[in-house]
């Protein structure tokens, strides 16, 4: 079963993509900041990483540099939740090494086809 | 897969009303001179997270508006647009708006639809003053005139693909979801052996796929490395048409989007803000633990009670036992009530934004102070305090504070201070309103309460004695009813709201100087400290907070008035005295007052004397209602079981002696 972590300061938002998920059959675990995120992926490897970028304490984006610098996550998908304005922060992503990105808002579907595009 | 996304409405709206708690206090903390950028930052991301969960839950409305507050947030963060009082006042009103919107919808209520257009109106037109306000890139291609039945495309990886978790595999695997495809792999890029880095891409691909798609379609699969790879799409017109059926409609983007949750379809929330509570994992963790504990007990006790015969060894495992199931039973109590303990905080959120708007709208300069915002208590109790509690802060905004001028006149500093302080002390929790203003006028107080009749015109009272007057029923000093305070259902509705609470209120003023007002509350509704009294067989409980004392009078000191009403004389007082036993119509040994004790108690500020038979112990006692478990009773307030299992009432003071045909202990003394 495929692990993936998915990271969100927001509670509806954390619940539908795990949710979502773990109907799919993944093994979902959840974090509420960067920070978390990152003690929970040294803790343990996950297969694909999903992440907020507006979160407090840490957010997605240095969260993704972080976890990009380890040698577990060099070559793992990360990806991040952003929204339609956020060309810039796609950018910002891509260079902090993000795989790839899904726009918000989305639905369960556009989530589990992006989740199909980077774990096949 | 079929998702109901209604399921996480509930979530979505309690995290939408923190997120707007949030905003509504950074707000009014933040310095508009020079603010901070963390402040700036949360702000943001509380109405990002709110857009972000309406967008996607399909609440409309709300994501709509909230894109315009997100805006514009996101342009003062980062240092577009300087930050003005009007843009405060502007996302107040919005973090309003969007409380009632909120609301409407989870309540399948209204909310102000004129306010929505008018706000949506001045935030769209303030976005639109700047030219810097980011427009949408929209990349639209013009669309193809003619479908072409396939794309040819030329792939040159990036050297650094890999890295960051892309493969093209995955992508090819994409392309062929949407019909057949021809890959070409070209490795003419490989480098020397010595210089080849195994996490490198030097690999580039013809690939031609066979599929009535646009391009837009054939893009997205490279969407995420189209900046660092090159990559080239020429349509194929293919004269043999390929007979693929054309399967672009799997692709997930062509899907309509989830059915949007109307408002019919969100599961109903009665009163929602009763209805759950967040309980932190730390306090269900003890209480895990305490469970653990009890059965560990149990287990001990079930073994000694199989035994057939119990000897002197197993007897005093027995009292280990029962002395550790009492002490797991208190742990456990403790951390039940744990779990509806709220800090204050919940309540003192509301005053900044109350202060600050009826500062403007009174033109007085205050500032408030919180302390004690961590206090714990019952959120029933957090609940009902509120109310009295607004009361009070704009009486003291109303009444207390004085104008700039005047402040100035007596040499005070412009901005007055209101301060809420809460702290524990013994079992209950101690609310300090305290204002820094001109404190109450005495003589105005006195004057208005000889012309209501409420004092004999040549009666003279203590300062004190004049303080408790603004109590009474239908006193109000305010020369003119304002908006605000002043419809004379003031303090004695409060009183009366904290003494259903099983409370007090004390009032303190030094002229100029001040005002200070302390609310006493039980922590918790559930349990009280009570007083056991016993009346021939029965034994009823009265309400520790409301005893004053205990005494055993001397005949001398009892007066008789006409209609058998007695009075004891107690130091300068003299109290009317209620035979419980008559009122209850008990047989007791103490028929007369000589021959039992007196409980002074407070009935609304006044002492009133109960006579009983026997003091016993004190306890806390949990509270049962009469009125869900049996019928209302006159001069009761509950019941309890005590621990032979009896049932004890439990004795509403004010009751009794309304039942007692006492109206007012004073009108029988004068």
């Amino acid at each position: 079963m495929k692990k993936i972590l998915a990271v969100d300061d927001s509670a509806s938002m954390r619940q539908m993509v795990g949710f979502t998920l773990k109907t799919a059959g993944f093994d979902v675990t959840e974090a509420t900041n960067g920070d978390e995120a990152l003690k929970v992926a040294q803790s343990k490897n996950f297969d694909l990483v999903i992440s907020d970028v507006n979160m407090p304490v840490m957010d997605g984006i240095t969260l993704i540099r972080n976890l990009r610098n380890l040698p577990a996550y060099k070559f793992t998908p990360l990806l991040m939740l952003t929204t339609e304005s956020g060309g810039d922060k796609k950018q910002e992503g891509r260079a902090a090494g993000a795989t790839g990105w899904i726009v918000k808002p989305f639905n369960p579907e556009q989530l589990l086809a992006t989740v199909r595009k980077v774990l096949g | 897969m079929d998702i109901d996304l209604s399921q996480f409405s509930q979530v979505f709206f309690e995290e939408s009303i923190e997120g707007l708690a949030v905003m509504e206090s950074e707000l009014l903390k933040l310095d508009i001179a020079a603010p901070e950028p963390e402040t700036i930052n949360t702000i943001f991301r509380a109405a990002h997270s709110i857009k972000g969960g309406s967008a996607t839950f399909g609440f409309t409305s709300v994501a709509n508006f909230t894109h315009l507050l997100e805006t514009l947030l996101d342009q003062i963060r980062d240092g577009q647009r300087q930050m003005t009082a009007e843009h405060v006042d502007l996302l107040l009103a919005s973090v309003d708006l969007l409380r009632g919107m909120i609301d409407a919808l989870m309540n399948k209520g209204d909310y102000d639809n004129d306010k929505a257009q008018q706000l949506q109106q001045r935030l769209s037109k303030l976005l639109a003053e700047d030219a810097k306000s980011p427009t949408k890139q929209v990349d639209a291609l013009p669309p193809a005139e003619e479908q072409p039945n396939g794309w040819q495309i030329e792939f040159v990886a990036g050297v650094d693909i890999l890295r960051c978790g892309n493969d093209p595999q995955l992508m090819f695997a994409e392309l062929r979801e949407k019909g057949e495809l021809d890959v070409r792999l070209q490795a003419s890029q490989l480098p020397p052996w010595h210089d080849f880095d195994p996490e490198s891409c030097y690999l580039s691909w013809q690939l031609t796929l066979h599929a009535n798609v646009s391009l837009d379609e054939v893009k997205e699969v490279f969407e995420w490395v189209e900046d660092e790879c090159q990559i080239r799409y020429q349509p194929l017109f293919e004269a043999e048409p390929t007979t693929e059926a054309p399967i672009a409609e799997d692709t997930a983007v062509d899907k309509p989007l989830v059915k949007a949750p109307d408002l019919k379809s969100v599961p109903q929330n009665k009163g929602n803000e009763s209805s759950s509570i967040r309980v932190s994992t730390e306090k269900i963790d003890m209480l895990i633990n305490m469970v653990g504990e009890l059965v560990i007990t149990q287990a001990m006790l079930g073994q000694i009670g199989r035994q057939d015969e119990i000897g002197p060894e197993s007897m005093l495992l027995l009292q280990q036992g029962l002395e550790q199931l009492a002490s797991h039973t208190r742990d456990l109590q403790e951390s039940v009530m744990q779990i509806r303990m709220l800090p204050i905080s919940f309540a003192f959120n509301r005053f900044p934004r109350l202060v600050r708007d009826i500062g403007q709208q009174l033109n007085k300069k205050v500032e408030l102070e919180l302390k004690g915002e961590d206090t714990e208590l019952d959120k029933t109790v957090l609940e009902k305090i509120v109310d009295p509690m607004v009361h009070l802060v704009r009486n003291s905004l109303d009444h207390g504070l004085e104008s700039p001028e005047t402040r100035r006149k007596f040499g005070k500093a412009e901005t007055g201070t209101i301060t809420l302080n809460a702290f524990h002390q013994g079992g209950n929790i101690v609310i300090e309103i305290t204002d820094d203003g001109a404190g109450l006028n005495t003589a105005k107080i006195l004057a208005k309460a000889r012309e209501k009749g409420l004092v004999g015109a040549d009666e003279e009272l203590s300062d004190e004695a004049i303080h408790q007057l603004i109590f009474k029923p239908g006193f109000s000093t305010a020369d003119a009813v304002s908006d605000l305070s002043g419809r004379g259902v003031g303090m004695d509705v409060v009183k009366r709201n904290i003494h259903e609470l099983n409370g007090s209120i004390e009032l303190s003023s030094q002229p100029g100087k001040g005002s200070r007002i302390t609310i006493r509350l039980p922590l918790t509704l559930a349990i009280l400290d009570g007083q056991l009294v016993r009346i021939g067989r029965h034994i009823y409980v009265v309400p520790l907070v409301s005893i004053y004392e205990s005494l055993q009078v001397a005949p001398s000191r009892i007066n008789r008035l006409g209609e058998g009403q007695e009075l004891i004389r107690l130091r300068d007082e003299y109290l009317p005295v209620v035979k419980v036993h008559q009122v209850f119509n008990h047989d007791a040994e103490a028929r007369e007052i000589k021959d039992g004790l007196v409980m002074v108690v407070d009935n609304s500020n006044e002492k009133v004397g109960l006579l009983v038979d026997e003091l016993l112990a004190q306890q806390q006692v949990v509270i049962k209602s009469l009125e869900d478990n049996y019928t209302r009773i006159p001069g009761i307030s509950g019941a309890t079981i005590l621990g032979d299992g009896t049932v004890a009432l439990i004795i509403d003071v004010a009751g009794l002696v309304n039942l007692a045909g006492l109206r007012n202990g004073k009108e029988h003394a004068a």
